[in-house]
This record gives C-alpha cells, structure tokens and sequence, in this order.
C-alpha cells in the first residue's frame, strides 16, 4: 500500500473529500465543545497517561492479577500470542457448541486478527451488528476509521445497498428509515445466535471485569441472549483499579464523538447462570511494541479515534488510504512495529503538524513517534540521503529553485546532485503552485552589500 | 525593553536568503529599529530540517555542528521561522564534544515573535497597517514552540503574533472558521504527498477568502511559499506577506 | 512454553522502570446537580419526568407488554417475567429502577440485581429508569466511589436510548437497544 497514491485517488472526487473531511471536522467540533466543559480535561488526560504508563511498566503483574480476579469470577482466560492463535482458540470454542452462527460487536482487535474471514472459511457466518460495521460487512470492505466504520460512505449508498441485501425501498435515503430496518435485521440475528463476540475497551485487575462501550447497545444485545460470550482483548487495556475507569470513562466518549458518556458502559464480572463468559488476552505485537522505548507509549490508547478526527491528512484521504487496520494517525505509528516494510510510506503521512498529541486525551506523543518512525524506516529500507536528494530534485526543488537551493545549501549536506536530476522534467512542486519569483539578489549578497 | 541591548545573531533560513531576501531583510531591520544589535554571522547553511523531517536526522551531524560554532559568540539567536527555530531545538543530533555548546544553542534560539514578545517584551509598538489581516499558524511554531494556544488544548488564550498585531493602528484581525489547521507544505511531504499538500493548502487559502483576509501573514515563510504558489496558481486575490515584514513596515 | 508464560516472559524480560500509579483527586464541582443531570438527560436524547407525567403518559400511551420491575408501578405490568431472555423480544416497555445517577453526563447505574434478566433494558422497546432525585453524584468518580466494593455479575451505566450516527453522521434515535428512555424522578 502507498499511502500517496491512495491519497491522490481519493481527492480525485474533490466533493467527497471535501464532504469527508467537513464530516469528520464535525466530529472533532463535538470533541472540543465537550472537553471544553470539563475544566479538568488537562488533568484528566495527565491521569489517564500517567495510569496507563505505570500499567504498562508492570504489565506482567496487572495480566496475571486480572486472569487470577476474572478465574475468580467465573470467566475462562484465553492466552493468544498472536492472530493465528486467537483466531484459533475462537474457533475452537466454537466448534465445542457446535455454533455456525454468530454476533459480533465491534472490535478492532477482530479486524487486526481477520477474524471473519477465518471463520467464515471454517463454515461460520459472522454478523457484524454495529450498524456502521454492518454496513462495510455488506460491502466486503474493512472499516475506514476505528469509531464511525462507514464514514465514508454516503447516504444513498447506504439505500443502495440496504434496498438490495434488506429489501427497504429503492431511493429512499431516510437514515432513520434505514437504521430501522437494520434493527429489524439484526434482531433477528441477536435472537438466533448461539455466541456472540466483543471486543474490550478496559479490563480491570483489581476486580477482574471489563467495560464494554456502545451507543447502540448492540454488544449487550447479543451477549446477553447468547449462551458464550467471548471477548477478544489486548493485553495493553488493563487498568489497574474501578475507579480508574471514573477517568477514562470521562475522556472516552467526549474525545471519540464529543458526547459526555457512550449511550452504554457495560460491566462484565461474571456469566450469567449456566453460560460462559471466555475472555481471550491477545499479544499480536504487543509484547514486541512494549520492548521499543520510543514507541511504547502507542500502547496507552484507548482506540477512541480522536487523532483521526483531527488529522488534517486522515480528513483528506480516508481511513483506506492508510491499508492499515488501524488507520489515521495512531495507525502509522502501531502498523510500522506490525511490518515496516509494508507500511513504510504511513509516517511520511503526515506533515508533523502534532494537532493529533495535543488531541490525544492518553497524551501519546504520536508525531514525535511519526518523526522517530521516519528515521528507522530510512535506515531499515537502507535509503540514503542522497536518494532524498532525488526525491528533491522531481519535486521541490526542480528548475530554478532547485538551481539555487540544491546547488547552493543542499550541496553541503548532500555532496552533489547531477544536473540531470536537478532539471528533472516531473515537478511536483509546480504541479498545482507557482514557483516564487528568483529575486534579484540573496539576503547574503544583500547583507554583505549594505551591512558589512 | 531592556535598557541594554542584547547581541543578536540572525538565522535565516536558507530558501528564505534564497527566495525571500525581502523578509530576511524586514527582520534585520525590525531588530535593529528596536534597537538591537544585530549580527548576520556569513556561511550560513541549512539548519537540517528537511532531511531530519524525510528520516535523516543522521546525515545532519555536520549541518548542526556549522550551526553551533556559527553561532557560538551571540547572545541570542533570532530567526524569522517557528519551524527551523523548532528543528534547532528539538532535532538537532547529539554532536559528540559539542554537547554543553549545543545546549547553550538550543536555549538561546529564538523564533522573531516570541523574541518580540518575551525577550523584548514589546507592548507599545506605535505603529499603522490598516489592513485585514489573516494570520496562518503554522505548526510548529503553534504546537512545538507554543507561539499560540492550541485548539485542542484546554488552557488560557494566547497569541503572540496577535499580541503584535493588535499593536498597530488600523489592522483588523480575520478570525478563521479552522484558526490552527495545518497548511500541508510539511517539507518534503509538499512533494510526496503532492495531491494532499495542494488540497490543504487550497482550504486554508478559502478560509482567509471567506472571513474576508486581504492579507494572509504567518511566521513561517515556507508555509507561505507554499500558500503562495497555489494562490497565485489559482488566480487568488490575497496577499502574502511575513509578519517581520508587516512590523517593519509599520514601524517605518 | 505456553503461550500465557511466553507472553510474560516477553513482559518480565523488559528493563523495568518504575512509574507510580498516580491518586485520584476530587473532582466535581457542587453545582446543582438535579439541573445539571436533566441536562445531560436532554442532551442524550432521553426525557426527565415526574411521577405525575409519567402516570400521564403512561394512561394517554397505552401498551401491550410492559413489565416493571419497580414496586410503585407494578400495576402497569401486564406479563410476568418470563423465563428464557429471548422471550423479552416483543416487550413494549421496561421499567427498572437505578441505584444512582451522574449528573455530568446522565449515566445511571443498573445493577443485574434489579434487571431479572440483564438483557432487559436493552430489548424492551421503550426504557423507563426511575431514580431518586437524591441519589445524584457529581462525576463518574463519586459513581464508582459508590461502586467500590460492590461486586455484582453485571452492571451498566445507561445515559440515554439507543443511538447510531453511523449513517452520514446524521443522530438516529433506536438503533439495536431501547428506542426511548425516560427518567422518572422519584423522591
């Protein structure tokens, strides 16, 4: 995946991406309208990194307290190393209650381990019951941001495609209609299935439950119908105390679509009497992640979408643009620890800018993990220097700027660029902007003229 | 201001010497109508940032150590850009055997704003510029030097370009729908993600149109050079101009 | 090595750098926390009555299913609680009792205890959350204060009726739980 072409292709209907971004600057609209109300937010999002960051430095300890609390209550721990394994485990539990179909609520962590498709080679239909998710599953398409899965669809897709799979009236694009005959559908299903996965937004070591955030109240739906309830978890979203949750409840929802609190804020301790709750702690990179001091701290997040939001760049080119499970901001510095060679171009996907720290309410200094990430790539894929200077030369720096510039400061740092590159017939630069006007003299002949 | 005149040496960036001698010039003489004592030390080159933005900060040792021993001999450096001010400060590599002059570089830097504005402490500027005007924060002089609050952060308002401004007589300040949106020139990013670069910068121009800027200004040229050539591209009627140029001009 | 020992071998292998679990201040101001829960109520979609409009409602509103799990209403019932969950599937109105609200955001705190079955205020059409005007706290932090030590199976903060904005970011009231929620104010 190359993130500039996918950009490039995007903006190639500039209504849409207009409308993607207006959209989601709507979104971060809401975020700062309700931070704003809490004169806390600061401290707030001080706690929660300062929690998140001492769990993280005794991530062993808070595993072990929590498997030991939730064994306690009931609930069957799960040890995946990685996507295979999870995958695995899910299936198996499966097959043990001969279940072929099933509900599933949202959860990245799903997506990041393809669960569907695996399952749905082994014979088991999955049905995505948040409406956004439901939406892209119709679509066989992944989820374009982590929050609002199918943002970037518009509304009479969305009739399009209900009045063929659901049967609801050609043309007509009523978002209540149609969330309505969604509701019928998925009633339906909640009311048939045997399992029903979720994902987990905060597991709890001192008591050994965990939080499960929705608006639409579907997770709840189809756990609390359903005889397993299994839910899939990173080993990274362990907090250490109950009324920790008090913090990163606060934050949450006012930085993911700037309500106070999700809709619901279910506490899972233990099944229900005669069923099964299984939980499954997932690695899947994690523990790889934890062992790079620079990019630790992209364990402290707590998925709530905020940096896409804001991401001027995420705006503009959509969440598939990335090809990352993950996309937006906080995706380009998790997808390079996942593989750096596939998702090399996702750091440079970004002009610095640091709108998506300031947003952050974990404080994830994620454009300087960008910035770190960049360095690694450049040394990783072996690049040098001096191809940069090719780079320059297409683009920025091409005719007289790139004369002047390359020929004068650049030679410095990059020895020499053959004039050839220099005057390479694609500028990017002057693609869609005028070059400055070469004036007359430099500020150092200027300077030295009048000055010394 | 203090009663002694501080020694400044100027930084300018190196396509500003190039592109822009104008602004460079504007600052030289806006310090010194403060009654600095400016220096410009010669042979100055790039500070790095390009390369050390693209993922090669390692190939700028030689870059930082010219920067540091050019520099060594001022009081204060001064320079009329927040993100090459923000490079000297944050991403300058470790130069082994220069660490404490390094370090004395890195707290003496100054972007030209917050050298007005918390070194001279200006707050009488008498000075006219009856003009609309729309200020791009770019940034990083916004978020890495802090030259403004931010929109996401929840903390008093501030604004030290704005703290200027307001110092002169006739200028009107455009309030903008998205006041600290990124512009997209991001260095090389203006050329590698070139479909994206143009689109932001194209929202940012309507943004300074449509609140009614005749005058779009920033502290950081190369986000203008940017801002700039779409404009011009685009057959846009605002004007663009550096801060240190509005300052100098108003204080003629 | 399992999966569980490799996993924290990982961890335990890590240079260990202590960083303190940091206490919880106060927060939470001591505005007028009835006003400043309606509000939030408002704000979430869902209605704030008194028991005297609720009974209003409830005669000008008539419904087939109802069942209330609050004593002062139990005439409304008009089924018992079955024994399969699924069997709530058609239930027009719920109507349970909250041991507590917040007001900064309108989250009220259903425990299982009093659910019958915790699917309830999640499949009934229509939710009714009664809730003592008294039994108010500031934030989420004086609600898990309240909480600490509490260890019921299930518990959930409900702030308001189902809702989706997945479709063009356009607020749909009804998604998959309850299609409205209204707070009775008790004393």
């Amino acid at each position: 995946m190359n993130h500039p072409q996918a950009a490039a292709a995007f903006l190639k209907d500039q209504a849409r991406a207009s409308w993607h971004d207006e959209t989601l600057w709507y979104v971060r609209d809401k975020r700062d309208v309700a931070s704003k109300r809490l004169p806390e937010w600061e401290d707030l999002r001080t706690l929660a990194s300062d929690i998140k960051e001492h769990t993280l430095s005794q991530l062993d300890y808070y595993l072990e307290k929590f498997e030991e609390k939730a064994l306690e209550n009931g609930i069957r721990v799960h040890w995946a190393k990685d996507a295979e394994e999870h995958n695995q485990i899910v299936l198996q539990i499966l097959q043990s209650k001969e279940c072929k179909a099933l509900v599933k609520s949202k959860s990245i962590l799903t997506e990041e381990c393809h669960l569907n498709p695996f399952l749905e080679k082994n014979g088991i239909a999955v049905v995505d019951s948040d409406l956004g998710e439901r939406i892209v599953q119709f679509l066989n398409q992944p989820p374009s941001h982590i929050v609002l899965p199918a943002i970037h669809l518009k509304k009479k897709e969305i009739a399009e495609l209900f009045h063929e799979k659901l049967g609801t009236e050609k043309g007509n694009e009523d978002p209540k209609y149609l969330t309505d005959a969604a509701r019928i559908h998925l009633r339906e299903k909640f009311l048939s299935a045997k399992v029903a996965i979720t994902g987990v937004n905060f597991g709890i070591a001192e008591t050994g439950e965990f939080v499960v955030c929705t608006n639409e109240g579907n997770a709840d739906m189809g756990v609390h119908l359903a005889e397993v309830h299994i839910a899939c978890m990173g080993i990274e979203k362990i907090i250490p105390r109950r009324k920790d949750l008090g913090v990163f409840l606060r934050l949450l929802a006012r930085s993911a679509t700037g309500q106070s609190i999700t809709t619901y804020s279910s506490h899972f301790r233990s099944p229900r009497k005669g069923k099964e709750i299984h939980l499954i702690l997932v690695d899947n990179g994690r523990t790889a992640q934890l062992s790079r001091s620079t990019y630790r701290s992209s364990l402290k997040c707590i998925r709530c979408g905020a940096c896409m939001n804001t991401c001027p760049i995420y705006r503009r080119s959509g969440g598939f643009s990335y090809g990352s499970t993950v996309p937006g901001p906080i995706g380009s510095i998790l997808s390079p620890g996942l593989d750096l060679k596939k998702y090399s171009t996702l750091p440079f996907a970004s002009t610095l800018c640091g709108s998506c720290t300031d947003v952050c309410p974990v404080k994830i200094n994620i454009h300087e993990q960008l910035y770190a990430w960049r360095q690694e790539i450049t040394k990783a894929q072996g690049w040098s220097g001096k191809e940069l200077s090719i780079k320059l030369a297409k683009g920025i720096f091409t005719s007289p700027l790139a004369y002047r510039v390359s020929g004068k400061i650049l030679r410095a740092a990059l020895k020499s660029l053959p004039n050839s590159l220099i005057y390479h017939p694609v500028n990017l630069w002057g693609k869609g902007r005028d070059l400055p006007q070469a004036p007359a003299s430099t500020f150092s002949e200027w300077y030295q003229k009048n000055r010394s | 201001m203090n009663a002694r005149s501080p020694h400044i040496g100027l930084f300018i960036p190196c396509y500003m010497d190039q592109f822009y001698p104008q602004v460079a010039q504007a600052s030289l003489e806006l310090l010194e109508k403060l009654g600095c004592q400016v220096s410009y030390p010669l042979g100055q080159t790039c500070c790095g940032q390009p390369l050390a933005n693209a993922g090669y900060e390692r190939d700028t040792l030689a870059l930082t150590k010219h920067f540091v021993n050019l520099f060594k001999e001022v009081e204060y450096i001064v320079a009329p850009t927040g993100s090459c001010v923000l490079h000297v400060k944050s991403h300058f590599p470790e130069v082994m055997g220069l660490e404490a002059e390094l370090e004395k570089t890195q707290a003496k830097i100054y972007e030209l704003t917050e050298f007005l504005t918390d070194v001279l402490q200006l707050t009488s500027i008498k000075g006219k510029f009856p003009h609309k005007v729309g200020f791009h924060a770019s940034c990083h002089g916004l978020r890495g030097l802090r030259l403004s609050s931010s929109s996401e952060l929840q903390e008093p308002s501030f604004h030290k370009a704005k703290l200027l401004l307001d110092q002169l007589e006739g200028l009107e300040w455009v309030p903008l729908s998205r006041p600290d949106e990124c512009c997209g020139f991001g260095g090389t990013f203006a050329v590698s993600e070139e479909a994206l670069s143009v689109c932001m910068g194209k929202d940012r121009i309507l943004d300074h149109e449509r609140n009614g800027a005749e005058i779009l200004t920033g502290v950081d040229m190369s986000c203008l050079m940017h801002l700039q050539g779409i404009g011009s591209r685009s057959g846009s009627k605002l004007r663009y101009l550096h801060l240190a140029e509005i300052l100098n001009q108003a204080l003629a | 090595m399992n999966s569980r020992e490799s996993i924290l071998q990982a961890i335990r292998k890590l240079p260990k750098e202590e960083k303190n679990l940091p206490e919880l201040p106060e927060f939470g101001n001591n505005s007028d926390l009835l006003a400043e829960f309606c509000e939030a109520i408002t704000r979430n979609a869902g209605e704030v009555l008194l028991s005297e409009e609720f009974k209003k409602w409830m005669n000008e509103n008539p419904l087939e299913k109802v069942i209330s799990l609050v004593a002062a209403y139990s005439s409304y019932s008009t089924q018992a609680i079955p024994e399969d969950p699924h069997a709530l599937d058609s239930l027009d109105l719920a109507i349970v009792e909250a041991q507590f609200g917040v007001a900064e955001n309108g989250a009220m705190w259903l425990d299982e205890a009093s659910l019958s079955h915790r699917v309830l205020p999640f499949i009934a059409e229509h939710l009714v959350i009664v809730l003592r005007r008294t039994h108010l706290f500031p934030t989420l932090h004086q609600a898990y204060a309240q909480l600490q030590g509490t260890s019921t199976g299930f518990g959930v903060f409900v702030a308001g009726p189902s809702k989706t904005a997945d479709i063009e970011q356009s607020l749909v009231i009804g998604a998959q739980g309850a299609k409205s929620l209204r707070v009775v104010l008790v004393d």
